[in-house]
């Protein structure tokens, strides 16, 4: 009777979920590669693929930050065969960089409108389009208007949109299922390895639709996103390993 | 397929056109005069007269006195140009390719026209019947060369088709005069016996260009097919024109929209039939003010789809002002490429190919323009800024692969900012560095990986590139230009942010 009770609850879930835009694909794309860890911060632990992803990011080594984030993200949970298109406003994505998060440049277009309207514009044509495999587009300021039909668009063409917001703006409501802040981490947390080491980042989920916030240090390493442990547990390995050495 | 050229030469042009406005004059000895030094020189004749002994170049006191009372009328030199540039634009109902001819002529180029009269002596037949009607007389031609041609309609025997290959035949009993040469040669040429081109044909080329100049050589190889000749046709055919009369002037969006979508209708089914696809066209509307205005799109790939080439248009009506209201539209394609209809393919790839993608860059590319939209692919350079390159077309590959993975910093600075730094040995990461006026603290540094510069390409110095992680764990791509030295203070600069 109990175990009824929960399917109920579940298919319930799933209905509210799907009138809320968010629609579960036929077969269930399933989570990043290394990103278990977040299973319980998601809606019906997938990571939402139809939907407007904001992204906060101020500082230029925030908006580095979450380029590497983003492209992790994209290569290691949507099977990206087509093209991405990547609306860019000043800065310069160096392409042969976003080879090491496993994306072909190639498959990426770049698009530099002039003014903040012509982005509006360029992202909304992008968002319409089926075929592209993704949407990441930089503005610098983002309203409850303009979110509201980017989520309208994408949950009709089902392309994930992902908007880097540049200008920091207090309690904006916006219609995006999620707020994130991606800032960069140290590599390494102790003192004894030389070297910067991978790509490291404090994950904020400052927003999630139908799932819960939450904050993690993630890393790059080896083509799929790390949980980095609590610092005092890398630091006592070495002493562990002396004693068994 | 060898070329066939069709000359005709109006023999009485314009005292013909002066009988086609006053028909009487058809029937009576009639010239056409201009004053010329306080002269009155006869410029033409018409056929009656001419058979009374009067001809061009006579005083009109004379021919009076040949014939009175003789019909005269003033010669307008500068009306016979446009008139025959109207029989020219007349005659593209027999060719395509149309030209004038400032000898009282027209040129066409009957290549591949004359099956569709029934072969060439029914062509010719029917031209000469149609100016008849007309009120010309013509004297016509065919030949494989212009020069040809033109040589036999002045000077040989009328409606002659020359078989290809059968020009050096036909002209040699021909008059030098026949070959359009300058008429101070062609009177040497009499003077020095040599009345007919068979007389000098044979003669070797350099003598003859020593003593008559390259001008001639030229004009004996263009009638001969030695050398090509080109012709300026009245109207340069355009294959893909559609073209929209209003009866009632149009001021209106929706009006124009209307306008718009019939001629792309039109327009694409002729593309369709002939498996062409427009890569650019050209709506220009004209007012009824006599202002004329225009809009372009062009596209990436040719294409015949009426519903796709309306959206790029629908884009830019906005710019046309309708004014006091639009006459006349005229949509053309200046460009058209062969466009087979693809085969659909069961598995999609979705790859740079994808029919929607092409659509959607289409749709960017005529509002924003392509210099805003870049896709790169490797460059086989290691300089960072050579390092990649960006495709010119959709499907480009670059026959390099890009580099093995380096530490490359994603957010990149086109040009690199000098920072201020403070680095404990030569060849060791600074410590701190300052930037736009924040310190940072390097924590973690790797590197140096040294970047030799191209002197094939350009001179400088080399750079010693540093991957370094500041107090905060943001990292940072800098390098320092060159050696330390005694004598200069080294530049460090900051070239990118990774991720």
């Amino acid at each position: 009777m109990a175990a009824k009770k929960t399917d109920i609850i579940a298919a319930l879930q799933k209905e509210i979920l799907s009138l809320n835009g968010i629609k579960t694909p036929a077969i269930s794309s399933g989570l990043p590669k290394g990103l278990n860890f977040m299973i319980h911060h998601l809606p019906t632990g997938i990571f939402p693929v139809n939907g407007v992803h904001e992204f906060l990011c101020e500082k230029p080594s925030e908006l580095s930050s979450t380029y590497g984030f983003i492209t992790g993200l994209l290569s290691s949970c949507m099977n990206i065969k087509g093209m991405i298109v990547w609306i860019c406003r000043e800065s310069f994505i160096f392409p042969p960089a976003i080879l090491s998060f496993d994306i072909n440049p190639e498959k990426i277009i770049f698009i530099h409108p002039s003014s903040e309207k012509e982005t509006l514009w360029v992202i909304e044509e992008a968002l319409k389009c089926s075929s592209l495999s993704a949407v990441i587009a930089e503005i610098n300021e983002l309203n409850f208007t303009n979110s509201r039909r980017f989520q309208l668009l994408i949950e009709q063409s089902r392309v994930p949109g992902f908007i880097l917001k540049l200008r920091s703006q207090k309690s904006v409501t916006t219609a995006c299922i999620s707020k994130w802040k991606i800032s960069s981490s140290p590599g390494h947390k102790g003192n004894d390895i030389p070297g910067v080491g991978h790509p490291s980042w404090k994950v904020e989920l400052l927003k999630m639709r139908n799932g819960k916030p939450g904050s993690w240090e993630i890393q790059w390493r080896d083509h799929s996103f790390v949980e980095l442990q609590s610092p005092e547990i890398t630091e006592i390995l070495p002493d562990f390993q002396k004693k068994t050495g | 397929m060898s070329q066939r050229y069709l000359t005709i030469w109006f023999c009485y042009l314009k005292t013909d056109w002066f009988t086609r406005r006053n028909p009487p004059f058809g029937k009576i000895p009639f010239v056409v005069y201009a004053s010329k030094n306080g002269r009155m020189i006869i410029t033409a004749a018409n056929s009656i007269a001419e058979r009374k002994g009067i001809r061009p170049g006579m005083v009109l006191a004379d021919a009076n006195a040949i014939f009175s009372p003789l019909e005269s009328i003033e010669d307008k030199p500068e009306l016979f140009e446009t008139v025959l540039q109207d029989i020219a634009k007349w005659f593209i109902r027999f060719s395509p390719v149309v030209a004038s001819d400032p000898f009282d002529g027209i040129i066409i180029n009957a290549t591949g026209c004359a099956h569709l009269f029934g072969g060439e002596r029914k062509y010719l037949e029917e031209i000469v019947s149609r100016m008849k009607t007309h009120g010309y007389s013509i004297k016509i031609a065919m030949a494989s060369t212009i020069g040809a041609a033109w040589a036999v309609t002045r000077y040989g025997t009328n409606h002659t088709i020359i078989e290809s290959g059968k020009e050096w035949e036909t002209i040699l009993p021909l008059p030098p005069e026949s070959l359009r040469i300058l008429p101070e040669v062609t009177e040497r040429l009499h003077k020095l016996g040599l009345h007919q081109i068979k007389d000098f044909i044979s003669m070797k080329r350099n003598v003859v260009e020593r003593r008559f100049g390259k001008e001639f050589i030229l004009s004996l190889n263009k009638a001969l097919g030695h050398a090509q000749e080109y012709i300026h046709p009245v109207e340069i055919p355009l294959p893909f024109v559609e073209r929209l009369q209003c009866m009632e002037p149009i001021v209106t969006r929706t009006g124009i929209e209307i306008a718009l979508q019939k001629l792309i209708e039109k327009i694409c089914i002729s593309l369709f039939s002939e498996h062409k696809g427009l890569r650019n066209a050209s709506l220009a509307i004209y007012r009824i003010d006599g202002k004329t205005q225009q809009i372009d799109i062009s596209v990436n790939r040719p294409t015949n789809e009426a519903h796709h080439i309306f959206n790029l248009f629908e884009l830019k009506i906005g710019v046309l002002e309708p004014g006091l209201g639009i006459e006349l539209f005229i949509l053309e394609s200046n460009k058209t490429e062969d466009h087979l209809p693809a085969q659909e393919e069961m598995w999609s790839t979705a790859g740079l190919n994808d029919h929607a993608i092409i659509q959607l860059l289409d749709r960017l590319t005529n509002k924003i323009g392509e210099k805003k939209i870049h896709r790169y692919i490797p460059g086989a350079h290691y300089w960072p800024e050579r390092s990649f390159t960006e495709a010119l077309t959709l499907d480009e590959k670059s026959v390099v692969n890009w580099a093995p993975n380096k530490t490359r910093p994603v957010k990149f600075l086109l040009h690199p900012e000098p920072i201020a730094v403070t680095a404990p040995v030569p060849d060791y990461p600074p410590m701190l560095f300052r930037h736009r006026g924040k310190l940072h603290s390097i924590k973690r540094a790797e590197g140096p990986e040294r970047i030799e510069q191209e002197w094939w390409l350009q001179e400088g110095q080399h750079r010693d590139y540093y991957y370094v992680e500041d107090q905060e764990g943001c990292r940072f791509w800098l390098f320092r230009a060159g050696h330390y030295n005694d004598h200069k203070s080294v530049s460090w600069y900051l070239h990118g942010y990774c991720a």
